[in-house]
């Protein structure tokens, strides 16, 4: 079963972290379809994180269909995941453009890396508000 | 029939109170919504543990009223909150046994194979002296006796100080498992923002005995940028809500009220951390609001 870890020197939100890390987890194929998570309460009592925060967490993990609640038994791993075809090389191209503007108008790495984590953080935050 | 407005399960209105001539609270407003882990945080001195008797029913503020699921703070109200005060005090020359027997006299509803479950989980010695138990020990065995109250509303005073990172690990782990069982709302005090991170979802910062902040954690942080740039660009931040700005070499940084911040200028804009919003309003916390803490 899947087991949480939070940073605390890291600016991300508690909850992000956890769906973050069940992401990664399916990515890889630590987690496979069907898969049990450990129960708000299971996480609670292991780590001290807040059940109130592990529950949002699942929620949003549901609302993007990764996850899927089963009346009484718990949360489970989706057994059909959604998988977008992503074209990765059109991404790269535009992300390889775009960094090269920046590093011409002067960003270093860490601006750069400082700028992507800010306007994701920003688009993730209105689209949590949209819903 | 009306539709039931859900109650807070702490309400504090106005509440000003003072110890002969020194004030310790002034007007403090604040609500705490059911099922909240809320943290409670300010300096040595801002008015914590008043705020928290307060809460408990242990002082009677001279001013305002404090309601604690919809009822005045007090003895009517008191079956459903556990308290733990600073430094866990129990009985020294009471074994662990005892002290939950005594556990169980003082209160009616006292559920004690739950608290002799939380004790053997810990797990502490039954037969000890509390005066022999270890710090962690204690503040588990004092958690314990609260929590066989089954309150509805756990208060604890700096329940986190005397603890090593092992048993402060044990301590909010067992905390957050009674919080998932039975969705109890907690208000902790602590002066460690690190403590806070995982644990709560609301914070309510006290400064010179004012509430600063009072808010839910995520939305707060949202709400919120810190601003570095040179002083002379100090202007950027004019019309903005401006908590503190702190100035370093011909540099400033601030942290703004503000989810928006303006584009232009040479100014940059960073999420606050967890940290920085809350040393933001704690270092704000004079006794005369002010938006300007010069470095030390």
């Amino acid at each position: 079963m899947i087991t949480f870890r939070v940073d605390r020197r890291s600016g991300t939100a508690v909850y992000a972290q956890l769906v973050q890390q069940v992401r990664q987890a399916v990515r890889v194929g630590r987690l496979a379809p069907g898969d049990r998570l450990p129960t708000a309460r299971e996480v609670a009592e292991r780590t001290g994180i807040n059940p109130n925060t592990v529950l949002r967490a699942y929620r949003d993990l549901e609302t993007a269909g990764l996850v899927e609640p089963r009346q009484g038994s718990g949360t489970f791993v989706r057994p059909s995941l959604p998988q977008p075809q992503v074209d990765v090389t059109a991404l790269r191209q535009e992300l390889a453009g775009w960094i090269g503007r920046a590093r011409a108008a002067g960003l270093d790495l860490p601006d750069i890396q400082a700028l992507v984590t800010d306007v994701a953080a920003d688009q993730e935050e209105s689209h949590t508000h949209a819903r | 029939m009306p539709a039931e407005i859900p109650s807070a399960a702490v309400a504090a209105e106005g509440v000003g109170h003072r110890f002969g001539d020194v004030p310790a609270l002034r007007d403090c407003t604040f609500a705490v919504p059911p099922g909240a882990v809320v943290a409670l945080l300010g300096r040595n001195g801002a008015g914590k543990t008043t705020l928290l008797r307060a809460v408990v029913g242990l002082l009677r503020p001279y001013r305002g009223r404090i309601r604690v699921f919809g009822e005045p703070a007090g003895a009517g109200v008191l079956p459903r909150i556990g308290y733990v005060a600073q430094q866990a005090p129990l009985y020294r020359m009471l074994t662990v046994e005892q002290t939950l027997r005594l556990g169980a006299r003082l209160n009616p509803h006292f559920d004690a194979g739950y608290a002799r479950r939380l004790v053997d989980a810990g797990p502490l010695p039954v037969t000890a002296r509390v005066g022999a138990l270890a710090a962690g020990q204690r503040a588990r065995l004092a958690l314990a006796v609260a929590l066989g109250k089954r309150p509805d509303l756990l208060v604890l005073d700096e329940p986190l100080a005397s603890l090593d990172p092992v048993a402060r690990t044990e301590f909010v782990g067992a905390l957050m498992a009674e919080v998932a069982d039975r969705g109890t709302t907690v208000l902790m005090s602590t002066h460690v923002v690190a403590d806070v991170q995982d644990v709560c979802d609301h914070v309510v910062v006290l400064g010179g005995g004012q509430v600063r902040l009072a808010a839910e954690v995520e939305p707060a942080l949202a709400a919120h940028r810190l601003a570095v740039g040179a002083e002379r660009d100090l202007g950027a931040l004019d019309g903005l809500e401006t908590i503190e700005v702190r100035r370093d070499g011909g540099e400033f940084t601030a942290l703004v009220a503000t989810a928006a911040p303006p584009d232009a200028g040479t100014v940059t804009w960073h999420r606050p951390t967890l940290e920085e919003l809350l040393l933001g309003y704690l270092r704000t916390g004079a006794p005369h609001p002010s938006v300007e803490v010069s470095l030390a």
